[in-house]
């Protein structure tokens, strides 16, 4: 039931040339559900979603929220923490129960580390702090929608002539092995297991260093140029790409 | 029960009426071994006198016959006191002596009896009295019988019996007068405290109980008591000081925020205008937003709310990992950043939170030095180290900027503060603040040092973990160099 061959490809939003419909350039139609009881916040949220592509649905609280979840069949769920009814904790324990594996985003505005550990212990598989941007958002919401596909599992990644076997660890472009330090590698194996989805700069911090604060200065943005200058010098095709506003992109292809 | 209950109620009133149960129990016993001891001295006395004149009689018996004991105890007899005597023909017939009657059988047993008795001028209506004898028979059927009156010993033992009921009443009247003004005086004392409590209650937090120059166990309470509310004045101050910081730091930005978007709209002549403001307005907030979390980072660390997660790990890693992390910052800025942490520096607390203080003194440290290192045109280098001492981890981070002047060392770790020197850096102002909140966290603190030149700032936890300590040791630091810790 991968969503890649169930979900029709929807119309996307009119190319106005800013930084979201950069972001859903190359992503798949997603079905969502937005349990979340802030009126106003739900239909931004739809509206944004709407307009890069994908179908969402929202209930205002949890009975509703898991009544949809248990009917509906649904690439990602987002789920608020505190909702009338039913936290959305609990809501998330009873359909992990109920053997629903559908991936589920919290979003809270509890967004310190113990409270992140609680709501990924309940079931939850990403955690987004409030407030958040909708770019942070789509970018997670997309990763988790395709990890639900089942891909990546592959011990070789490829981008282009990029080439990163993650058991030798070796990294080649075309015929040249490029050397890498671990921690590069690490970063360079994460950005092509999502190649062609945006990834932020958070999502990097959370999964390559495994922090989850901010930093005060942008950090990554120096490590991702380091990177950028071993892998894309010299080479006519770039494929580390910069999405503004967002994060970052590995794919084939200028635009 | 009204006042009077009120008194009743009170400790020392307590205190009284177990004081005074034991008392009396002790003088109870006190006048019941004295009457025993009494009555048993004045048993020995009779004994003995008995024995010297029966023995006595008896001599005179056997030298003069029975005509010589009746003339002496006739003469004898005739003397005032409590002495009893009596002698008998073998008929039983009294021949000499001044006890008139006695019950029946009394005079048949030879040895000691305690008896009634009457003497021999009262008449048969008259009251019997009580006696010590003893009874001799002499031979030939002669009977003589020596004997004391016990009246004596009973009025001893009233006077006994008296003085301890009227000293048992003095006893427990006294006491319960002392225990009632005692009492009454601890509870004027304990209203007037709690008159000034709920007068600071009622939010007046400059009244302080009233000391009384005893130095007694209240006015020790009541001395720290005021103690406390000094410290919590100080608080309540230092609190009022943080939240109009807050409100300056919050509101400069949102101000910002406001005229931004107001100017926009007012100014705007196309979509890039209107792009180029919107677009600032969310960097703004998103900077907002890092702020209000670190605040928030801040008050949870402060109250020790993090201590759930902490964790056994190696800080010595933790800090490569920092070091990691910031080293193509450093090094596009111009400065090589080194990292000395060796050997493995187990720890218990968060490591994320350590991780986080870690990186905002490298973060300070870069953004500080940069600039030097860059107007000085050679490299510049900060040190991360990561080492123990006898009781502590060392988690330390060098640079060779600016520095911090001593006199404003303590103050460059509260919270928003920013020294005049570096407004033109960005920053949120909260990096030294949260590093030394962490720092407390894990029951350390966070020392800055002059790096000659330069800033050292060092976390200094200890090793055997965060322990909850007094608020006290947290206020002053030991060093008047150190920061505030």
């Amino acid at each position: 039931m991968s969503y890649l061959s169930l979900r029709s490809r929807l119309a996307k939003s009119p190319a106005t040339g800013d930084a979201l419909s950069d972001q859903v350039g190359q992503s798949e139609s997603m079905r969502l559900l937005i349990i979340e009881d802030d009126r106003d916040a739900a239909e931004y949220l739809v509206r944004a979603f709407r307009e890069t592509g994908h179908v969402a649905d929202h209930a205002a609280d949890g009975e509703e929220g898991y009544a949809m979840a248990l009917d509906g069949d649904y690439d990602v769920l987002i789920v608020d923490r505190m909702l009338p009814k039913r936290d959305g904790l609990s809501v998330i324990g009873e359909l992990r129960n109920k053997k629903i594996e559908t991936p589920v985003l919290i979003l809270s505005a509890l967004g310190q580390v113990d409270d992140r550990v609680k709501g990924l212990r309940a079931g939850g598989d990403d955690y987004l702090p409030k407030p958040y941007s909708f770019s942070e958002l789509l970018a997670r919401v997309e990763v988790l929608a395709r990890r639900r596909g089942g891909r990546n599992e592959d011990t070789v990644y490829r981008v282009g002539d990029l080439e990163l076997d993650r058991l030798s660890h070796r990294v080649m472009r075309g015929t040249e092995e490029i050397p890498l330090q671990p921690r590069e590698f690490r970063l360079l194996e994460y950005l092509m297991k999502h190649a062609g989805q945006v990834v932020t700069r958070t999502m990097l911090l959370e999964n390559v260093w495994d922090y989850h604060f901010d930093p005060q200065t942008n950090v990554i943005d120096v490590h991702i140029s380091r990177l950028r200058s071993k892998i894309d010098k010299g080479f006519s095709q770039p494929l580390l790409h910069t999405i503004r506003g967002a994060g970052y992109m590995v794919r084939e292809g200028a635009r | 029960m009204g006042a009077l209950g009120k008194l009743f109620r009170t400790t020392a009133f307590k205190l009284t009426l177990v004081y005074l149960t034991i008392f009396a129990l002790f003088a109870v016993f006190l006048l019941g071994y004295l009457a025993f001891n009494t009555q048993r001295l004045f048993t020995d006395q009779v004994t003995e006198v008995v024995n010297a004149e029966t023995t006595g009689l008896t001599e005179q018996f056997n030298a003069g016959g029975i005509r010589r004991l009746t003339f002496i105890v006739e003469a004898r007899s005739r003397r005032p006191g409590s002495s009893l005597y009596l002698v008998t023909s073998p008929t039983g017939d009294g021949l000499a002596g001044n006890v008139g009657s006695l019950p029946t059988g009394v005079l048949d047993q030879s040895g000691w009896t305690e008896t009634v008795y009457r003497r021999i001028d009262e008449n048969e209506t008259s009251e019997l009295h009580r006696a010590l004898i003893r009874v001799s028979h002499l031979p030939g059927g002669f009977k003589l019988l020596v004997g004391r009156d016990l009246e004596e010993r009973d009025r001893l033992d009233n006077v006994v019996l008296d003085a301890g009921k009227w000293s048992a009443a003095a006893v427990i009247f006294l006491g319960l007068v002392g225990g009632f003004f005692v009492a009454r005086r601890v509870l004027r004392r304990v209203d007037a405290m709690t008159e000034t409590t709920q007068a600071i209650m009622g939010g007046d937090l400059s009244e302080r109980l009233p000391v009384g120059s005893s130095g007694d166990e209240l006015d020790r309470l009541a001395r720290n008591l005021n103690e406390m509310l000094d410290r919590i004045e100080a608080l309540m101050g230092g609190l009022k000081e943080v939240s109009d910081n807050i409100a300056h730091d919050l509101k400069t930005p949102l101000t910002r925020l406001r005229n931004r978007a107001e100017e926009a709209l007012r100014t705007a002549r196309g979509e890039d205008d209107y792009r180029a403001a919107l677009e600032t307005t969310i960097e703004e907030s998103d900077s907002l937003i890092k702020t209000f979390n670190a605040l928030l980072m801040i008050a949870r660390a402060e109250a020790g709310q993090a201590r759930g997660n902490m964790v056994e790990f190696d800080a010595a890693e933790a800090a490569r990992s920092i070091g990691e992390l910031y080293e193509p910052l450093a090094e596009e800025q111009g400065l090589t950043l080194t990292i000395a942490a060796p050997t493995a520096v187990p720890i218990h607390g968060s490591r994320e939170l350590i991780s986080q203080a870690l990186a905002n003194l490298v973060d300070n440290a870069i953004k500080y030095s940069a600039p030097a290192a860059k107007a000085a045109g050679t490299p510049s280098e900060v040190v991360m180290t990561a080492t123990t001492d006898d009781d502590h981890i060392l988690l330390g981070v060098s640079d060779r900027g600016p520095g911090i002047p001593a006199a404003d060392r303590r103050r460059a770790v509260e919270r928003f503060v920013r020294l005049e020197q570096s407004r033109s850096v960005p920053g949120s102002g909260l990096g030294l603040s949260l590093a030394a909140a962490v720092a407390h966290l894990h029951g350390g603190e966070l020392r800055l040092e002059d790096n000659e030149p330069g800033l050292r700032a060092t976390l200094i936890l200890p090793r055997s973990g965060p322990q909850t300590q007094p608020l006290a040791d947290r206020r002053a630091p030991p060093d008047p160099s150190a920061a505030k810790s």
